[in-house]
């Protein structure tokens, strides 16, 4: 937009992405994205234009609504990109499928249905399996594939209540056809192109976020390839798109499927068309970083008007964008779900997405993109050769995460591979490049490695640690062998035209070779290592970092160098650094690179590690054991940060209080731990990111059941703590050595207890003494001194009074020697650029050279409160209360200049908002009825109807106020609790638990789920209840203001 | 079910002329062949492109790195045989997964006697052509790179052979295809006749014209224009083909003789035999056009079509007569891709509108030349 001379203006809930940092628009807001502050950002701002097509479902369904309240006409804003005719046509299944039969596209038999009734009598023309889909949801939320009646009532019900506007379509299952993705791009003169078409390794069934997708597609003729792009692009016109889409169809795998007898009825079999986005998508994302090719930078130069040929081609910069990307390599995405933490989850996959992010590889061959991608996914010990030690006979074929191991194993098993095909519907190309993996597998079980070996074992992909368990060998004694016998990856560029033209990308992949088209970097260069997959505990805030790094490295005139394996993030554009990796983030592939990198100097250029989350800081050691350099913090001191012991004993040196605890490898002396302490306690692995299998355990009875689940993680050690009652609070810092900066202080608005991912968090701090605050910043600076910091660190606190009668009870509960997920949160209120004030201490500077000195940066005149954001309801089986292990996969920021004003704002970004006079469903612990009392006097006072189980509404009668009681015991008669939440009498749910898991999943479990799924606010937490209740009081008084007004205090 | 195993292949080498060797596995015929080297950049279609006729006298590198995974089927060819003299592949599957495919794409290589190899790093080789040009090549399963350069250098060189009078059809015939009936007659009247100077036609130019209701006769290339108006053709198609067009001329002299007398689409070879007629010169281009993502602009309406080409030589258009203006350009190097009479029902285009492989995008090319063959009609039954 910039480049176009056209001032943009950004609007953004989330403070975690680059893409609210100030630098990318001329304005920016960080505001809920409802009508009603979009109406006051336009009426500030009065733009002529707005451009909702690169910001998801969101954006469309914001565009369609302001238009319909008629904001756009009334300040005269044209609708760029897409019309609301067109997102309309393309969401809503009726005109969809009347367009698509109007020009002759074929559709699958469906009927659109509003209520359970008609949705009955629609099973007449569909038949089962049927698939549910709800209009305008994002990701399907709330569809499936029913196979029985009763799977159909429930699917269709759930849908129903998804839709915004109830809406659902019923639809002919096309199970087991071939699914395919065309992203296609129009511009104002109706010139039209493919940029990339992907074929699913899952056939239809499995929502295409949550398939195995290679691009281009491999089992497609010239013809069908065609005839599928033709269609593709039949629609993006007659939709009248400007800007990108999305195209996705099922092709008929073989003549008998459509019940042709031969195969002389026509060349081509039958296909339908599935869906359509009118908008840059996940998948275009996916295409951008398959292809080279920048589509949402091509779609937003198109939307203001310019021609696709009048677009430079950023890759080659002599040819123009108006081309198709050739593809000379093979691409793989896997989806990364999230069910190594939510265990309890239903592991299959359908309609609705349940992935939280993706991987990509890319290879000269299947295999070896396959097998990278596996490795990219950071499933510890997850490799290739994984089998789950239930697998018995026959492996399980059906759709789960696991699906693709499990065909490995019944390879390995000798099944037929023509039915392990027929059972999992992966076409036979698919499957057979499987066996050809597990073929090389037996060769170096049974052979001697040799260099003709080995080289065809590393062309397939094989890990050097694979190598190592198959040929009874260590990976390093495997990477010693490839040494010898020069067996080394070389690298090629991603650069749209297969070599045809001279290409300035530097965005590289590994692959086994002969020529290397990636000489090492004649300047002086460093590596920022990425943080791999979105998953729970590790998102888009590291991207922020990463990129963020790669920049400061360029203004310092060090030639940055990026390694990731995440298509949907900023780090992986190839214009963010100065050469792109695009790698698995592990031990073999960074030293690979950096090997590369190195070349006959043999001198490896310096790696960050402190800006890839938990997957960049753990290379810390392999790298320093390789003898390759790391910039900033060593990998002693994130070890001493990391192990309880040492960590103790520095602590002690300092005579800084944590909670009494120690790290035990044994049951025997965890219960006498335990013992020593007394309960409650907090039981977690060592080394272990986000809080999985971290338990508050109330007794020995449920120490031992957790104790083992603890062990079963494999990190060695695991802790024991006190744990603690009290407000968390976390601090950021930047560390030169000398002087300590801390940038700012949150509290956490639920207590500590609550996984510190998932807890909203409030900068400045509301609670806090001025002993307590001096205590925080002393603290840290002695231990960013101690620990040798050499760039950023994140500490956690408990306060915590009663603990530490004789101090400021202050305890510290976790350090992180390296960039914490608060980062663009605290850089963007506070205005301290963390990231780089970090890289540039890396590279030499001092703070006091960059301009800072010891202790608290000052407080800004502003309150910002950034609030979790979970995709539960596309988990079924999954336990929604707020605990030790971490659940959320995103965030929001609310801000104003005062807290009411700015909770309330991060509770409607957070779809937590409750306005006054809604109905309450309360069921509360024993524990947290004292504190409830107050709450609810407050939702009585607004004007809130309460419903409540057995317990609470005898409190609440006890109080004088009226309430309906509600019956938790689900088979003794009607109405229940879940009955009130499905049939909408309640709004929003009050449930807190008290004890560990177990107990919590005892009690409520259908609560929480119930209220989940049908998108109604669920409180877990007594202290999320009281910000919510006192944001009641400031209904609609809050501000609509660039981030940087309220950050430089300019008040109204 | 059994593997291609590459360590099984015999090795191979491929041997350019400039002395660059890049070492393979054999596939297909073991024999050795001459040809030149020269890539597309195609994701699909490599049955196609193999029997497309104006890949005669070359060696067919695919620069994606897959190559038979949907295995061959007669549906699929453009020819009667393979016309690539060799073919080389990063990998080449044996095992194809497709519910119409009858062979593998090494034993329909193997079975015609056409020799191949995979495992090359056929990016480093494309990269090479590139940036030095298209070059002879050779390859060899028995030889040393050096005995194969020897040979190579004393055999003919590409640009001296006039491969078109191999790929043309003997005599004429008339196009008939079971898998695609004559279509309907817009007016119910007779249908048009298409005559098709064979330069090395693909069969789907043929059936496109078959399916716009026209009936079809190929023509040998040495055909004089006398003999093809005897035909009665409502219209003529100067077809695509391999080689210089300089060594064209008698094609040339017939291309001549026609223009004025009969509506003309030429495609490709016969864009560029036409454009010589019309005044221009034709040259080579250093490593051609050859995939299916190439942007034309059509210099009247400014929109751009995603082609499929496969051309070594284009037209200058510099010298053209002022009879004829370029219609149609590259729109990455600007050479020309189209062309126009002023006066004459006379148009060109140097890509291929019939796709197979590629994009159908400009297929509504053939409408506009039917609705010059059928205006004509018109008009000559009119003046009966």
């Amino acid at each position: 937009m910039r480049e176009e001379g056209i001032r943009s203006i950004l609007v953004n809930s989330n403070p975690a992405t680059i893409m609210t940092d100030e630098e990318v628009a001329d304005v920016t807001y960080i505001e809920p994205l409802t009508v009603e502050v979009l109406e006051r950002i336009i009426a500030r701002e009065r733009p002529e234009a707005l451009l909702p097509t690169l910001g998801g479902q969101t954006g469309l369904n914001l565009a369609v609504e302001l238009h319909e309240a008629g904001i756009l006409d009334r300040y005269n804003v044209r609708l760029l990109g897409s019309s609301v005719r067109t997102i309309k046509l393309a969401e809503d299944r009726q005109l969809f499928r009347d367009l698509l039969t109007e020009i002759g596209e074929p559709t699958p038999a469906s009927m659109i249905v509003e209520s359970w009734e008609q949705a009955q009598a629609a099973l007449d023309l569909v038949g089962l399996p049927a698939v549910v889909r709800p209009a305008y949801t994002l990701g399907g939320t709330g569809g499936g594939i029913a196979h029985n009646l009763e799977e159909y009532e429930r699917i269709t019900k759930s849908g129903l209540a998804a839709s915004p506007i109830s809406q659902v379509l019923v639809e002919q299952s096309l199970l087991g056809w071939k699914e395919l993705e065309y992203e296609v791009m129009r511009d104002g003169n109706d010139t039209c192109i493919t940029i990339c078409n992907m074929e699913n390794l899952d056939p239809m069934g499995v929502h295409t976020g949550d398939s195995i997708v290679v691009a281009p597609s491999q089992t497609l003729s010239d013809r069908e390839y065609h005839m599928l792009r033709n269609s593709a692009l039949k629609i993006i016109r007659a939709l009248g798109i400007e800007g990108g889409c999305n195209v996705q169809f099922a092709l008929a795998p073989r003549p008998d499927v459509v019940g042709w007898a031969g195969s002389d009825e026509a060349e081509c079999l039958p296909y339908h068309v599935i869906e359509v986005n009118p908008r840059v998508s996940r998948s275009s994302a996916l295409a951008s970083k398959a292809t080279g090719y920048p589509i949402a930078r091509v779609a937003a130069k198109i939307a203001v008007g310019k021609r696709l040929h009048e677009v430079e081609n950023a890759v080659t910069r002599r040819t123009t964008a108006a081309f198709e990307p050739a593809l000379d390599y093979v691409v793989v995405k896997i989806p990364r779900w999230p069910f190594d933490k939510f265990g309890t989850g239903d592991r299959t996959l359908g309609t609705q997405m349940k992935a939280t992010g993706e991987v990509m590889a890319i290879d000269r061959t299947f295999e070896g993109a396959l097998q990278k991608a596996i490795r990219s996914l950071e499933f510890g010990n997850r490799s290739i050769l994984w089998e789950k030690p239930t697998w018995t006979g026959d492996p399980p074929m059906e759709a789960t995460d696991e699906r693709i191991w499990a065909v490995l194993s019944s390879i390995r098993r000798r099944i037929p591979l023509q039915v392990i095909s027929d059972r999992s519907g992966i076409d036979p190309w698919f499957v057979e490049r499987l066996a050809r993996i597990v073929e090389m597998e037996r060769t170096l079980l049974s052979e001697d490695l040799t260099p003709v070996l080995l080289r065809e074992a590393k062309r397939l992909g094989f890990a050097d640690r694979d190598i190592a368990t198959l040929a009874d060998r260590l990976p390093e004694q495997v990477r010693a062998l490839r040494e010898e016998w020069d067996i080394r990856p070389v690298y090629k560029m991603v650069d749209t035209c297969a070599a045809e033209f001279d290409a300035v990308t530097p965005y590289f992949y590994s692959t086994y070779e002969y020529e290397n088209e990636a000489p090492p970097t004649a300047r002086e260069s460093v590596l920022v290592l990425g943080s791999g997959p979105i998953r729970i505990g590790q998102g888009i805030e590291f991207d922020y970092c990463s990129v963020r790094a790669a920049r400061a490295l360029q203004a310092a005139g060090i030639e940055a160098i990026m390694a990731n394996s995440n298509p949907e993030t900023v780090s992986t554009d190839f214009d963010t650094s100065d050469r792109l990796y695009f790698e698995p983030l592990d031990e073999e592939s960074i030293r690979d690179l950096l090997e590369n990198e190195a070349g006959d100097s043999g001198e490896a250029p310096r790696t960050i590690v402190q800006f890839g989350g938990q997957t960049a800081i753990n290379m810390a050691k392999p790298l320093t054991n390789a003898a390759m350099p790391i910039a900033g913090s060593s990998a002693d001191s994130i070890d001493i940060a990391e192990d309880r012991g040492r960590f103790g004993e520095i602590l002690a040196e300092l005579d800084i209080p944590q909670p009494p605890g120690a790290a035990v490898t044994n049951l025997e002396d965890a219960l006498s731990t335990a013992n020593a302490i007394g309960y409650p306690v907090l039981v977690r692995p060592s080394y272990v990111l986000g809080g999985r299998a971290m338990e508050v355990v109330q007794d020995a009875n449920e120490l031992v059941r957790f104790f083992g689940a603890a062990l079963a993680e494999n990190t060695g050690a695991v802790l024991i703590d006190k744990y603690l009652v009290g407000p968390e609070v976390e601090v950021d810092a930047i560390c030169d050595g000398v002087t300590v900066l801390i940038p700012g202080i949150m509290e956490h608005i639920e207590r500590a207890g609550v996984h510190s991912g998932d807890s909203m968090a409030v900068y400045p701090p509301q609670h806090l003494t001025d002993e307590q605050r001096d205590a925080i910043v002393d603290y840290t600076t002695r231990m960013a001194l101690a620990l040798e910091v050499r760039g950023l660190m994140n500490v956690q606190f408990v306060i915590a009074p009663a603990a530490d009668p004789n101090g400021p009870g202050v305890f510290v509960i976790e350090v992180n020697p390296r960039s914490s997920r608060t980062v663009p949160f605290l850089s963007k209120v506070t205005g301290v650029p963390m990231v780089q004030l970090a890289v540039n201490i890396m590279l030499g500077q001092s703070l006091i050279d960059q301009g800072y000195t010891n202790g608290l940066w000052p407080e800004r005149a502003l309150v910002a409160v950034k609030a979790p954001v979970f995709s539960m309801s596309k988990l079924v089986d999954v336990d929604t209360f707020l605990g030790p292990e971490m659940k959320s996969t995103g965030e929001v920021m609310g801000v104003d200049f005062t807290f009411g004003p700015a909770v309330r704002k991060a509770l409607i970004a957070s779809g937590l908002d409750v306005a006054p006079g809604t109905p309450f469903l309360l069921s509360v612990s024993n524990q947290s009825k004292a504190e409830a009392v107050p709450l609810i006097r407050m939702l009585h006072e607004a004007g809130c109807r309460l419903y409540a189980t057995e317990g609470t509404a005898a409190l609440i009668q006890g109080l004088g106020i009226p309430v309906e009681m509600v019956t938790k015991r689900l088979n003794e008669g009607h109405p229940n609790v879940v009955d009130v939440i499905r049939d909408g009498t309640v709004k929003a749910v009050i449930n807190t638990v008290e004890g560990g898991r177990a107990a919590a999943q005892r009690d409520g479990f259908h609560i929480r789920r119930s209220a989940t799924e049908m998108r109604i606010p669920c409180f877990t937490s007594i202290d999320t209840v009281r910000a919510a209740i006192q944001a009641l009081a400031h209904p609609d008084s809050y501000e609509v203001r660039p981030l940087i007004e309220y950050r430089d205090g300019i008040r109204p | 079910m059994s593997l291609l195993h590459t360590t099984e292949r015999p090795p191979a080498l491929l041997v350019l002329a400039d002395g660059r060797v890049f070492p393979g596995v054999g596939v297909g015929a073991d024999v050795r062949t001459n040809g030149e080297v020269v890539f597309t950049t195609s994701m699909t279609g490599y049955q196609e492109a193999l029997t497309d006729p104006s890949f005669r006298g070359q060696i067919l590198t695919m620069t994606f790195p897959l190559q038979g995974n949907y295995g061959t089927n007669a549906s699929m060819e453009e020819s009667g045989e393979i016309q690539v003299r060799g073919f080389v592949v990063r990998e080449m599957t044996d095992l194809p997964s497709h519910w119409h495919s009858t062979e593998t794409l090494h034993a329909y290589l193997a079975a015609r006697g056409i020799a191949g190899i995979a495992e090359v790093d056929t990016r480093a080789l494309t990269r090479h052509l590139r940036s030095r040009g298209v070059v002879m090549g050779t390859i060899t399963q028995d030889e040393t790179a050096e005995e194969a350069l020897a040979r190579l250098h004393a055999a003919p060189d590409y640009a001296t052979l006039d491969y078109v009078a191999e790929v043309s059809t003997a005599t004429a015939y008339d196009f008939t295809d079971p898998l695609h009936a004559l279509g309907p007659q817009p007016d119910g009247g007779t249908p048009p006749h298409v005559v098709v100077l064979d330069l090395g036609v693909k069969r789907n130019i043929m059936r496109i014209l078959r399916a716009r209701g026209c009936t079809v006769t190929a023509v040998p290339h040495l055909t004089d224009a006398e003999t093809i108006l005897s035909l009665k053709p409502d219209g003529v198609l100067l077809s695509p083909g391999p080689g210089d067009p300089m060594l064209l001329d008698h094609v040339t002299t017939t291309a001549r003789g026609l223009i004025g007398r009969t509506p003309i689409l030429g495609i490709c070879l016969g864009h560029q035999v036409i454009g010589r007629v019309l005044g221009a010169d034709t040259y080579k281009l250093k490593f051609g056009h050859r995939g299916a993502n190439h942007p034309v602009r059509d210099e009247i309406t400014g929109k751009v079509y995603i082609t499929s080409q496969n051309h070594g030589f284009a037209v200058d258009g510099d010298r053209l007569s002022d009879d004829a203006r370029v219609t149609q350009r590259h729109l990455n190097d600007g050479t020309v891709e189209g062309l126009e009479h002023r006066n004459e029902p006379v148009f060109t285009i140097q890509y291929h509108s019939e796709a197979s492989p590629g994009p159908n995008d400009t297929e509504f090319l053939f409408d506009r030349f039917m609705t010059s063959v059928r205006s004509l009609r018109e008009s000559a039954r009119g003046g009966r």
